[in-house]
């Protein structure tokens, strides 16, 4: 569980991230020891509970933000209130006009 | 462009507007204030690439432009007061003039934010003009960016925000939140341009520049930056709620080939769910703070749609009240027409008609092919495919959208088999 400092600093971090208007939802994750892990190998799904001895990174949360490039992702991500160690990744989330038509008529009911 | 450029360019879109508007509040001049943070952004440009970006550059550019604001000062000092005559004590006052800069760049409250929106939006600018300083002064956008968006050139733009800055400053604007009696009136023009903006976006198509459809974001994010800084006002969450429902829709209102989807034919699935719980959350707030106005009420009628799985389980009944309700509060021909098709669709085409036929002859509906293409659909409805047919031949001659006249037209040939007894 993180200590009361970094929470502070988190939540004064999404409040900035709110009042610039650019945030559009966060969530933080239980550890994974507290979930599963379902993979996939050879068509067949196997499903292993946790602890995960091998696991070195574990993802702790997410924010979703609305912003006009990846350098400004990068910019907000630069402000983030971090333990020493920690790792933002940067991913855009993929939209339905990103493909091809047929992919597109793929993707229709 | 240089990977510090491109970083500066986003910083610059994340901290503008705070730097504007706490500039603005030192030296009572919103012109001023945009000039002293441009200078600010041209030394950054200079400096960064060599130094790298500083770790608080917000905090950077303010000195920045803290620096320039006392030079500025001191000359303009030193003419009033013929030269030599400057002393420590002026110095010192102008040092003390300048409030503390942590102070100027915190603003926690986020009140100069705000002011600097209420001057942008002032009612003594065109809409044109307050459309073009809000983006440029609080959306962060470039001149080029504005007009490549709006489809004009640049120096058109550059012109609209240096006669607006000067109007502002003739017309001694103060910088400020207007209170009392005033503040609804004034309230009403920043939504208004927050509105139009994002209705410049939605209306680009397929093959418009990016910077068009980025419209509706940056409408977005200045209408969620206002509902935190005006949280009581519950036509702010209104209308960021019909923004959140309306943008929702915006990968299912085109297909594949470009063509435009009407909202009942439209793949829900395709909505953007995560904006219509915005917009739903939204449109609570509005409605804890009293009455909807017609934002709020616009909001509530595309939550109505938002909020049904299938069109077919769309609450109709509800809408027409709503519709009943906007059209009290904002009474206009469109609205009409649009509270018709709702009457039609929860009581029948006979409840429509009665409503079309109060606009029909509405001078400002002349010209507006939607009228005789409702008035054509609810007719054919009642089985009257003559009076039908004509109407639709009406419509389709004026529409200037080349597949919707082939549609109107289609439409009109079936009424008139129809009307013409084998």
């Amino acid at each position: 569980m993180p200590d009361a400092g970094i929470v502070e600093r988190m939540t004064r971090y999404n409040e900035s991230l709110t009042k610039a208007g650019v945030l559009l939802g966060l969530d933080g994750l239980h550890p994974l020891s507290m979930g599963a892990r379902v993979s996939f190998s050879g068509g067949k799904p196997k499903v292993t509970d946790g602890p995960f001895a091998e696991a070195k990174e574990v993802i702790g949360g997410y924010w979703m933000i609305q912003v006009k490039s990846k350098e400004d992702a990068i910019e907000w991500a630069r402000r983030a209130p971090m333990p020493d160690g920690d790792i933002i990744e940067i991913r855009q989330v993929q939209e339905m006009s990103d493909f091809p038509p047929d992919v597109q008529k793929a993707a229709g009911r | 462009m240089s990977e510090t450029h491109r970083a500066i360019d986003a910083v610059w879109r994340i901290e503008s507007a705070r730097l504007i508007a706490g500039l603005a509040r030192m030296v009572r001049d919103v012109g001023l204030a945009e000039d002293l943070a441009q200078d600010a952004l041209v030394a950054a440009l200079q400096q960064w690439p060599e130094s790298g970006v500083p770790d608080n550059p917000g905090a950077w550019l303010m000195a920045a432009a803290r620096h320039r604001a006392i030079d500025l000062l001191r000359k303009r000092t030193l003419h009033q007061r013929k030269e030599g005559q400057i002393s420590q004590e002026i110095e010192a006052r102008l040092q003390t003039a300048l409030p503390d800069l942590d102070a100027a760049i915190d603003d926690p409250i986020g009140d100069d934010l705000l002011r600097l929106m209420f001057t942008a939006c002032h009612p003594v600018l065109s809409t044109a003009a307050r459309t073009a300083l809000t983006l440029r002064l609080l959306g962060g956008l470039t001149t080029g960016e504005i007009a490549r968006a709006f489809l004009v050139s640049e120096s058109t733009i550059a012109q609209r925000i240096v006669r607006a800055k000067r109007t502002l400053a003739e017309a001694r604007v103060p910088f400020e939140v207007p209170r009392g009696g005033e503040l609804a009136a004034r309230l009403s023009s920043v939504l208004e341009v927050i509105y139009l903006v994002f209705n410049e976006g939605y209306s680009a198509t397929a093959g418009d520049d990016w910077l068009r459809p980025a419209l509706c974001e940056d409408a977005l994010r200045l209408g969620r930056i206002l509902a935190e800084l005006a949280p009581h006002e519950p036509e702010v969450h209104g209308l960021v709620a019909l923004l959140e429902i309306q943008a929702s829709r915006a990968g299912a209102r085109v297909g594949p080939s470009g063509e435009p989807i009407l909202l009942l034919d439209q793949d829900r699935a395709r909505w953007d769910h995560l904006l219509i719980r915005r917009g739903l959350a939204a449109l609570e707030r509005a409605e804890q703070g009293g009455g909807l106005g017609p934002y709020g009420l616009q909001a509530a009628i595309a939550a109505c749609h938002a909020r049904a799985r299938t069109a077919e389980e769309t609450d109709w009944t509800r809408i027409t009240a709503l519709y009943d309700g906007l059209a009290q509060l904002a009474p206009s021909p469109i609205v009409e027409l649009n509270r018709a098709v709702a009457y039609a669709m929860a009581f029948g085409p006979a409840a429509g008609l009665e409503i079309v036929d109060l606009v029909k002859s509405e001078p400002s509906l002349k010209a507006y092919h939607l009228l005789p293409a409702v008035r054509g659909d609810l007719l054919a409805k009642l089985g009257r495919f003559e009076e039908a047919r004509a109407e639709f031949e009406r419509a389709a001659s004026l529409t200037r959208n080349a597949r919707e006249r082939d549609l109107l037209r289609n439409r009109g040939i079936t009424c008139a088999q129809a009307s013409t007894p084998p």
